[in-house]
């Protein structure tokens, strides 16, 4: 097999898949941010709507991927959006979802309240701790939430490529109706290198993103 | 007050129900589940997809806890690290990349699915093993010693029980996986509910479409929900207690 053969000829193709679903990704993941970082924070101030909403995420991330394409389809395409990058982007913020809500309220939850006092000791108003109390402290597992979510949404975009949003998923796709062996392998390779880099990427983020404070804490407790 | 929402609530429930009715109805797919010469078809595309899932989550799961429990041993315990990582490494791979992968390995049929979903499946569940056993405090060990214990005694009395709900949810986790990822085994030919989805898509028939969509997320539903009842099955009760409080 000559796979790379097949993308030294294909380069240019390649390279814009390659885009195609990197912005796919990136865009419904910057929407499920800013939807769920929001939330997240939000039930941790309401006990009993905290359980409500993450067991409903937690329902969106049971339903099969390909499942949600095939129930979302006729809904969609009422408004004439039933295949293309639309139904992706909304199944990938529905999917997101869990892990981004989860992570934020678990982390908020967890800030020790001894700080948060003294914070408030300080004469800080809620919204002062917030900002400067309790979201750099959280935000370490906050982006360990983002970075699941980004890696499973490389999966699931390769199989929203089914519904017609492009992306690396058309190589797999394309080379299974093709019986095209290099092209599934590509396709296969590319994607799942894809998500290895993202997923090293986000861990380096996160290290660089992480309070000096928290970090020499860290080491003194190892 | 809430005694009203719950009356909205429910009211609201019931209408869905009923909308949803009248949509299945309007789409053909009543007409389409009841058709004579259908309904043997999905019902037998439906057992493939049970099929595909049981084996695959069985073996899956005798083996992703045996190297779960070796890992722990105090011979292999150095590999820990190594096989965690590679296992980790191996969970941020696609579902449908390593389907394809597998493809072009060893060609198409149900037994490619198979094997593909079976090693999926094994990840979650030797890494939760792992950590719940891992978990497990020394002293408990310390103290099922003392009273004498050999070594697969604390192995199954102390350590297994005491690690069981992190054993469970990724029971949980990778049966859902693995349902969703089965629906997906139709591409290298292994038939199951992907079938009725993907020739809905392609060739935009609705009523085929939801025929295979909504049996496949109940199923995964049905999957979710069978695993909280054998959490309270396997899951002893002083720690159900301990937790609760």
């Amino acid at each position: 097999m000559d796979i790379l053969g097949f993308l030294q000829s294909n380069a240019d193709q390649a390279l814009y898949l390659t885009w195609e679903h990197m912005w796919i990704v990136g865009l419904s993941v910057g929407i499920a941010t800013v939807i769920g970082v929001p939330v997240g924070i939000l039930i941790t101030k309401y006990e009993t709507l905290a359980k409500r909403v993450i067991n409903a995420a937690n329902i969106f991330m049971t339903i099969p991927s390909i499942a949600l394409f095939g129930l979302m389809l006729p809904m969609l395409s009422l408004f004439g959006h039933g295949l293309g990058k639309v139904p992706a982007v909304i199944a990938l913020v529905l999917y997101s979802q869990l892990p981004i809500i989860r992570n934020t309220y678990v982390a908020i939850k967890n800030v020790p309240p001894a700080v948060v006092n003294a914070g408030r000791g300080m004469g800080m108003s809620n919204w002062q701790l917030l900002k400067e109390v309790e979201l750099p402290i959280a935000i370490p597992v906050i982006l360990a939430g983002l970075r699941t979510a980004a890696v499973m949404n490389i999966g699931i975009a390769a199989i929203a490529t089914f519904v017609g949003a492009g992306g690396l998923g058309v190589y797999i796709q394309q080379g299974i109706d093709r019986v095209y062996d290099e092209m599934i392998v590509a396709g296969a390779i590319l994607v799942s290198v894809f998500a290895i880099v993202v997923d090293g990427g986000m861990a380096g983020i996160e290290h660089a993103l992480t309070p000096k404070g928290l970090k020499i804490q860290r080491k003194q407790s190892k | 007050m809430s005694i009203i929402l719950r009356k909205i609530y429910h009211t609201g429930l019931i209408a869905l129900l009923l909308t949803l009715g009248v949509v299945a109805e309007r789409v053909g797919l009543i007409e389409y589940l009841s058709d004579p010469y259908e309904y043997p078809y999905i019902l037998k595309l439906l057992y493939q997809h049970l099929y595909l899932v049981g084996v695959s989550m069985a073996l899956a799961t005798g083996l992703g806890l045996l190297i779960g429990i070796a890992l722990t041993r105090r011979r292999l315990r150095r590999f820990a690290g190594v096989v965690m990582y590679i296992v980790s490494l191996g969970q941020t791979i696609p579902s449908l990349a390593v389907l394809a992968l597998m493809m072009s390995v060893l060609g198409i049929g149900s037994r490619t699915a198979i094997f593909a979903l079976f090693v999926y499946s094994i990840l979650p569940i030797a890494r939760n093993t792992l950590a719940g056993i891992t978990s497990v405090s020394p002293a408990m060990i310390d103290a099922a010693k003392g009273m004498g214990m050999p070594d697969w005694r604390i192995l199954l009395e102390v350590e297994l029980p005491n690690a069981m709900t992190v054993i469970l949810t990724g029971f949980r986790v990778a049966l859902v996986i693995n349902i969703g990822t089965t629906a997906l085994a139709y591409l290298i030919g292994a038939g199951g509910l992907g079938d009725l989805i993907f020739t809905g898509i392609n060739l935009m028939q609705t009523e085929k479409l939801l025929a295979g969509a909504i049996p496949s997320t109940l199923l995964a539903l049905l999957g979710d929900f069978l695993c909280t009842i054998l959490s309270l099955l396997l899951v002893s009760r002083g720690l159900r207690l301990a937790d609760s409080q």
